[in-house]
């Protein structure tokens, strides 16, 4: 099959090793991946703090950029929900709003595709080690994913999964919500962080890497050794 | 105008415009048609919310018991009025109760008669007083819930509003027909029972006064009785 | 920013620094999940119990008009008083009002959200009636002179010895901590209340229309001793409560009771029909329904949120909000906290002054997911967000956003941005935390990555030409 990668700002800018984890894995399952340069953001940021003619700007240009595209696979839970569940709010009663059901229908989180289009839990990874799962709010709540990346991450040689109690409390990032009430969003990241702690685990993965920069972030400062990485770099080691 | 045609007048005004359906924010569902006309119902009534209650009444008595007692209420099921009788002269001894409230019924007046306590009858009126110091309330109910161990009672069938809300102990005497499944069938049975003519007062009761609210710590007896006993006639 | 956003923040600050508050928070509520969950899964299916109820409830809101008629005409019927009011003032001129004729001198109260919201209680005693509260964790905050912390458990901030405390200082009760004793001493000062007073007011929970009763849920049995021995019981009740069928209750009770309390069922759900009847041998007098609008209507032509009005104030959302446990419930700073308070404020009370609520939170969707009437909670947090800017566009945001429309709507300048970004980068640990610092509300509390050596455009490149 013949996918396109939908890159979010944030990953190419600071973890491009996540969306070449994902090539890795595609590939390796025997898919073309292609990856439209012209992409840039999917406009959540504008469109969360209430600004969503901005976010329309934004969003009908991202769209143009996948018009041609069969599939679409994301590397992020959140903006996969903006995608999915928020294009067609966005754009209701809007001209581009054919072509936004059109691109929530064809577009699916990393897990999502994996288990639910290929129909593949077993990607042949090898990743021996403790981790517990975070669950991203957007890829959980708005996309309805939770079993996935587990029965992903079961098949995974050598890993230990163990659940952590909170497990689906929400990290704290929530966007701008981050920057604009910090010590709300610090207390929710503390929280989380003490839960995973509770399990042992030397790794915490995550189908988010925006729940992964605020989990990163609060661990540091705690002096926390346990590794933040997603679920994509995780199915991507053999 | 006045403020009834205001309001409504604001309610009319507001409801022009349609809401979505109830599932439209659901993945995939965005596309339900919007309108009141277009609702899509689904099956709402009669529906079996809570567990299977079971198909007889002796499933249904002992569902009953066991939630009863799991909201700390006292039941027994009793061979007749004289085993009932039994029951109440123990409580009484064990309580020390010098003087019941009660109302005239089928079977308060014998249990009553047995007792032989200084009593309170509500039926035609009481001094708040004279209820607020009885050990003890003698009622009898509409209906048992079996699904939930909730005992139904109305002013009417329980002498009043208060009788089996102020003294600390509540009796309830029932018959074993008067069991019934669910809460819907309890609300169906006083729709038929009193048609249009409806009590002022009804109240399911589930277990004795209770609350939480010091650090979640469950006390008996907040406000209404601290002990519940229902007695089971056949 | 105004008063209410200021003090807010202020609250914020206080409450997310305070580790003992958020760790007593957590522990209360640990054991209501665990039975919450037990008695959720006693239900032969959650979801189609949901699906019924959100169903009902859209029922009733959208033939609001019909149903509220209904209620008001079978209420008449048997004599009770309806009062239509259609703002806070109306409604506490009425029921002051009715105080006076009658010439009351002590009001006994049970728990009213929608009292609370109208100021009832306050604007009672300064009319010189004296008001007690019966329900003990609305006793024990309006001894404390502070608002209730959550809408069904308003004093689970407290500790036993606060309670002890407080009694003792203020009723001058023997100090314990043992909550029994609290309770029964309450118990007997609440009794003699009952007994005394002229007048009970109570909320209400439903408003069934098809039979015109009031259904009230509580555990105590305050409600029912407010509504059983005073001559006159007035019930303030807000118009959203209304659900059309007596049979609906079937569903509604016990939902409510397990998204609410962790509850198979309540300990008292009593339905009240009209005053005393012929025949009966106690009761009111006089029973008088003061039907409240106080901007629900405007909710209501909010036609995108009009579901917020389906709430049944369970406060199952609050229980779930990692804003609410982190912040604590007086921060909202107003009568209806949590996200359903998020959501309903700057309707009820002006978009303008109470949106930061509806900024304040990370949209996890947690709330809809529990919410037992299936409302859009946190879809509507961006809703009320969305209508904000557009109504009033912050200047200084706006700009921002325009630089963001224009950064990602041309490659050139968004890589562009990314290379001044990674040029400026070895001053990071310099200029960290500092008001130079770009990103300093993140770095004060965290550590923020570095922006990788390659974007993954460039390594993606890079893999093409070799």
């Amino acid at each position: 099959m013949k996918v396109a990668l939908f890159i979010p700002c944030f990953v190419d800018q600071f973890y491009p090793h996540v969306g070449m984890s994902i090539v890795g894995v595609l590939e390796r399952l025997g898919h073309t991946v292609d990856y439209p340069e012209a992409q840039t953001c999917c406009g959540q940021p504008a469109f969360n703090s209430g600004f969503w003619d901005e976010a329309r700007s934004v969003a009908e240009r991202q769209m143009r950029v996948f018009r041609d595209s069969e599939m679409v696979v994301i590397a992020s839970g959140s903006c996969g929900a903006m995608v999915k569940v928020f294009y067609p709010e966005l754009f209701r009663g809007h001209p581009q709003e054919v072509e936004a059901k059109a691109l929530a229908t064809k577009t699916f989180e990393f897990s999502d595709f994996l288990v639910n289009r290929l129909g593949v839990l077993d990607v042949g990874a090898r990743f021996p080690g403790r981790a517990t799962f975070h669950d991203g709010c957007h890829a959980l709540r708005e996309l309805g994913l939770k079993k996935e990346p587990r029965q992903l991450l079961r098949h995974v040689q050598g890993l230990e999964l163990v659940e952590m109690k909170e497990a689906e409390t929400c990290c704290g990032f929530g966007g701008t919500f981050a920057v604009k009430f910090p010590m709300i969003s610090t207390a929710m990241g503390e929280v989380k962080c003490a839960s995973i702690a509770d399990t042992g685990a030397d790794y915490v993965i995550s189908n988010d890497c925006s729940c992964l920069m605020q989990i990163r972030g609060v661990l540091d400062r705690q002096g926390k050794s346990v590794k933040t990485l997603h679920l994509a770099e995780v199915l991507a080691q053999t | 105008m006045t403020n009834r045609e205001i309001i409504l007048g604001r309610i009319r005004e507001a409801l022009k415009v349609a809401a979505p359906h109830p599932d439209f924010h659901e993945l995939g569902r965005a596309d339900l048609p919007v309108g009141p006309d277009a609702r899509q119902r689904v099956p709402t009534a009669p529906q079996k919310w809570l567990p299977p209650v079971g198909e007889t009444l002796a499933e249904q008595v002992e569902l009953f018991g066991r939630n009863a007692e799991d909201l700390k209420a006292e039941f027994h099921e009793c061979s007749g009025l004289s085993e009932v009788i039994q029951h109440v002269k123990k409580l009484s001894a064990d309580g020390g109760w010098k003087k019941i409230g009660r109302h005239r019924g089928e079977f308060t007046d014998p249990v009553a008669r047995e007792l032989g306590l200084t009593e309170v009858r509500t039926d035609k009126g009481y001094a708040v007083k004279d209820l607020e110091s009885c050990d003890a309330a003698l009622t009898e109910c509409e209906a048992l819930v079996a699904q939930t161990g909730s005992v139904l009672v109305s002013a009417p069938s329980a002498g009043g509003r208060a009788l089996s809300i102020l003294p600390p102990h509540h009796v309830v005497l029932a018959r074993r027909n008067q069991v019934v499944p669910d809460l819907g069938v309890a609300l169906q049975r006083v729709q038929e029972k009193f048609k249009d003519k409806f009590p002022s007062f009804m109240s399911f009761i589930s277990g004795p006064s209770r609350t939480g609210d010091i650090e979640r710590i469950l006390v008996l007896g907040a406000h209404g009785p601290k002990k519940l006993t229902i007695l089971l006639l056949p | 920013m105004n008063a209410q956003a200021h003090e807010f923040k202020a609250s914020v600050r206080r409450y997310t620094a305070d580790l003992g508050h958020r760790d007593w928070i957590q522990k209360a509520l640990a054991g209501y999940y665990v039975k919450r969950d037990e008695f959720k899964n006693r239900f032969q299916s959650w979801p189609s119990a949901r699906n019924a109820a959100a169903e009902i409830k859209w029922e009733a809101i959208n033939h609001l008009d019909r149903y509220l008629d209904e209620f008001v005409s079978k209420l008449e019927a048997r004599g009770t008083k309806v009062f239509w009011a259609p703002d806070a003032q109306a409604a506490r001129d009425y029921i002051v009002g009715v105080a006076r004729a009658h010439k009351v001198r002590s009001i006994i109260k049970s728990k009213s959200m929608t009292g609370e919201e109208v100021h009832l209680a306050d604007a009672l005693e300064q009319s010189g009636f004296e008001v007690v509260e019966s329900d003990l964790g609305e006793y024990i905050v309006r001894l404390r002179r502070e608002p209730p912390y959550h809408i069904v458990f308003p004093a689970m901030h407290l500790t036993r010895k606060q309670i002890s405390d407080l009694f003792h200082s203020r009723l001058g009760s023997e100090p314990t901590n043992n909550p029994e004793d609290l309770t029964m001493f309450a118990r007997r000062v609440m009794r003699r209340k009952y007994c005394e007073a002229d007048m009970g007011i109570s909320g209400a929970n439903f408003a069934i229309a098809e039979t015109g009763m009031i259904s009230i849920t509580e555990n105590e049995g305050n409600a029912r001793l407010t509504t059983s021995l005073p001559k006159i019981h007035v019930a303030i009740v807000g118009i959203e409560k209304v659900l059309p069928k007596l049979s609906d209750l079937a569903l509604f009770l016990p939902m409510l009771a397990t998204a609410g309390a962790g509850q198979p069922i309540t300990g008292y759900n009593t339905l009240y029909g009209g005053p005393r009847q012929s025949g009966e041998p106690d009761g009111p007098e006089e029973f008088h329904v003061v039907l409240l609008d106080n901007r629900r209507t405007a909710l209501l032509a909010d036609a995108e949120q009009r579901d917020a009005l389906h709430c049944i104030r369970c406060g199952a959302c609050l229980n779930v909000c990692p804003i609410f446990k982190n912040v604590g419930g007086h921060s909202y700073g107003t009568t209806y906290q949590g996200p359903i308070g998020s959501v309903i404020t700057p309707h009820l009370r002006g978009l303008q002054d109470w949106k930061h609520l509806s900024q304040a939170s990370s949209l996890c969707g947690a709330c809809t997911e529990t919410c037992p009437v299936k409302i859009n909670l946190h879809h509507h947090l961006l809703h009320n967000r969305r209508n904000a800017v557009r109504a009033r566009p912050p200047r200084s945001e706006k700009m921002i956003q325009a630089g963001f429309v224009f950064m990602m709507r041309h490659l050139a300048i968004y890589r562009l941005a990314a290379r001044i970004g990674r040029t400026a980068q070895p001053l990071q640990p310099v200029l960290r935390a500092t008001i130079f610092d770009p990103v300093r509300a993140w770095t004060k509390t965290r550590s923020f990555p570095r922006l990788a050596k390659k974007s993954f455009r460039e390594l993606w490149r890079e893999r093409k030409t070799s």
